[in-house]
């Protein structure tokens, strides 16, 4: 049908990975092999995806049938504007999260299988953003969940079960509802193409849509840690190794708000562009208890895993709204997250691997010890708390903006408090932990322990979210395309369907 | 026959999501297998009644074919909840292995939080920095549990 289009690139995020961890596996005796092959495996799941982006920035939507069925009755694999910038950014954490972990996790947790288990994930949450089907989508988030449960739980030490546990069972329920939802689904309609879906939902009487609306804004809630459905996350995060913990803070539940867009506007956008009055109070209520959650912690990863939760209401604002302006808030708000985030709680990792504790009471004066470590906080914590120039200001300014014009200004209000709120627990780790006189471990003769694939990573990803700062308006002018698609169904469905 | 099958489905629904509401690991996995069942049953459902086997070939009518793709489909969710119960099971004599028993415990910080606010409540009633008052670092759950 095709032959060898431009196509082709739409399922190499996907299979190099998962050609690279079978690799690893193979090689898996030799240390040097296996970080060859999965840092191999990651830049080239990156190169594609940067291709991917290059392709459908003009416009456009690249799709490829798996297996050459036609469209409704095989599995569809698209990439529209908003999938390609989730794949590619996701891509980049990815790797540089990679290189992060070899200057940092032991011997004996590496060696149990890290490398092929990661690259798994890795592949899954490529799938989640390029599936073009229901059913697909389940098994995606099959894949990346198996994959970090066992992340998660590597080395199984005491606290890690008993974490991992919760974490595992949460999200198996979802799984549960989430197959239900496509039961109900196929019931009604007789098809899993999200592309054949978004027209024969609409056919649907109203109260059925809605019900099953709402039962996959619950599943998708609860992967993405929606208010007051994400009490697991701060729960679970804080217990595995700090790579770990950085990876699943930027990508995983921002996977479960990219099906919650993509469902919402293709599947049961409300008629007549409305906003969704229940979407903003989710939002509002996200933002507000995630936040007051992170002021009350006294120890950096516990901070930043409630910060998830509280930006998450963000992304859910612009949704709501339903307008190209609100949506592409949204879209540029979870790229600069998904960077600002990784690099704060590798900054985090890095200070609890070489003071040996996370505890800000046992901290001080990491500052003069290691400044560019200072600095890259500095730079990631002042962009998440919206801080003009940083990335996160732009975001803020164009949600509160469009917020504005359409009248919510009690939303917006709760927004920006919350940026206050933000910014002062961001205080509170950099008067706890860099400033002031070295304390503890940091007090210690010779210096702190270092290793410097961690610095370059963290350095690495500091620098993207200023590049993202710098490049505002290309980017926002992307996410606004983006939006545009998104708010149109039938651009996706005439893609999928005709090709 | 339907109505059948989806009280099937709500039984299995409802035995499920109470198992998983007990506290021993045991059965909470017990309680994700049955809602598997149930699920998978329900996916069963959505393609139809029962009919014929799905094979298409001349002289048989549309009507009397089973709808072959929610079989697939559960087929896959069947191949998926196996592979997490053996790691799900795995956990569980993990966690039986460390502590002697299998039974869910609370967050080790929200029992520290919880006996500072009696703490503090106890002396003064003061607002304490909780940082202050870590508890001993040596055990905080063999005296809890």
């Amino acid at each position: 049908m095709n032959g060898l289009g431009d196509n082709v690139l739409v399922p190499l995020p996907v299979l190099v990975p998962l050609v690279g961890a079978a690799l690893c596996l193979l090689v898996h005796r030799w240390v040097w092999a296996r970080r060859t092959v999965s840092l191999a495996a990651s830049a080239g799941a990156t190169a594609a995806a940067v291709a991917l982006v290059a392709r459908v920035a003009d416009g456009g939507i690249v799709v490829a049938q798996a297996g050459d069925w036609p469209a409704p009755f095989g599995v569809t694999l698209a990439v529209d504007r908003f999938s390609a910038a989730m794949t590619c950014v996701s891509a980049v954490v990815v790797l540089a999260v990679l290189i992060y972990a070899i200057g940092q996790l032991e011997d004996r947790v590496e060696s149990l299988f890290f490398h092929p288990v990661y690259l798994v994930m890795a592949a899954g949450v490529a799938l989640a953003f390029i599936t073009g089907d229901l059913f697909n989508l389940f098994v995606a988030f099959e894949v990346l969940l198996i994959a970090s449960y066992v992340l998660l739980t590597l080395g199984a030490t005491r606290q890690q079960v008993r974490s991992g546990m919760t974490y595992i069972v949460i999200n198996l329920l979802a799984s549960t509802l989430f197959v239900t939802g496509v039961a109900f689904i196929y019931a009604a309609t007789g098809t899993v193409s999200l592309a054949d879906l978004s027209g024969r939902l609409a056919d649907l009487p109203d109260h059925l849509r809605t019900g099953i609306g709402l039962l996959f804004l619950g599943v998708f809630g609860i992967k993405g840690a929606l208010f007051p459905l994400f009490f697991w996350l701060p729960d679970s995060y804080p217990t595995a190794p700090s790579p770990i913990t950085a990876v699943f803070a930027g990508l995983l539940t921002k996977v479960g708000i990219y099906a919650i867009i993509r469902t919402q506007t293709l599947l049961f956008a409300p008629a007549g562009g409305r906003h969704s009055t229940f979407l903003l109070f989710v939002a509002g209520m996200t933002m507000l208890v995630g936040v007051l959650g992170a002021v009350a912690q006294g120890e950096i990863k516990r901070i930043l895993s409630f910060h998830i939760v509280s930006q998450i209401g963000y992304m859910v604002l612009g949704l709501g709204m339903f307008t190209v302006a609100g949506l592409a808030g949204a879209i540029l708000y979870i790229v600069h997250h998904i960077v600002v985030k990784t690099t704060l709680f590798c900054v985090g990792g890095v200070v609890e691997h070489s003071c040996g504790t996370g505890r800000l009471a046992q901290l001080g004066g990491v500052a003069t010890r290691a400044p560019a470590l200072a600095a890259m906080f500095g730079v990631a914590a002042l962009s998440l708390a919206g801080l003009p120039p940083f990335s996160g200001f732009v975001a803020k300014l164009a949600l509160a903006q469009e917020g504005l014009r359409q009248g919510h200004e009690l939303v917006i209000a709760v927004a920006l408090i919350v940026s206050l709120l933000t910014l002062f627990s961001m205080t509170k780790i950099w008067s706890g932990a860099f400033w002031g006189a070295p304390a503890g471990e940091v007090a210690r003769e010779g210096g702190l322990r270092q290793s410097a694939p961690m610095l370059i990573a963290t350095g690495l990803l500091a620098v993207l979210s200023l590049g993202i700062a710098f490049s505002a308006e290309p980017l926002y002018a992307y996410s606004q395309a983006a939006a545009a698609d998104l708010l149109d169904p039938s651009v996706y469905r005439e893609a999928v369907l005709t090709q | 026959m339907n109505l059948l099958m989806a009280i099937a489905v709500g039984g299995l629904y409802t035995v499920g999501v109470w198992l998983l509401l007990q506290r021993s690991l045991t059965r909470v996995v017990m309680g994700l297998v049955v809602l598997g069942h149930g699920v998978n049953l329900l996916l069963m459902l959505s393609g139809g009644r029962a009919g014929r086997a799905p094979i298409i070939h001349e002289g048989v009518e549309v009507a009397a074919y089973t709808d072959p793709l929610p079989q697939a489909l559960a087929l896959t969710a069947i191949v998926i909840s196996f592979g997490i119960t053996a790691y799900l099971l795995a956990l569980a004599w993990r966690s039986w292995a460390e502590r002697g028993d299998d039974k869910v415990e609370d967050d080790v910080e929200d029992r520290r939080i919880a006996a500072l606010a009696a703490r503090s409540g106890r002396r003064t009633g003061r607002d304490e920095d909780p940082d202050r008052h870590p508890l001993p670092r040596t055990d905080p759950m063999k005296d809890l549990s």
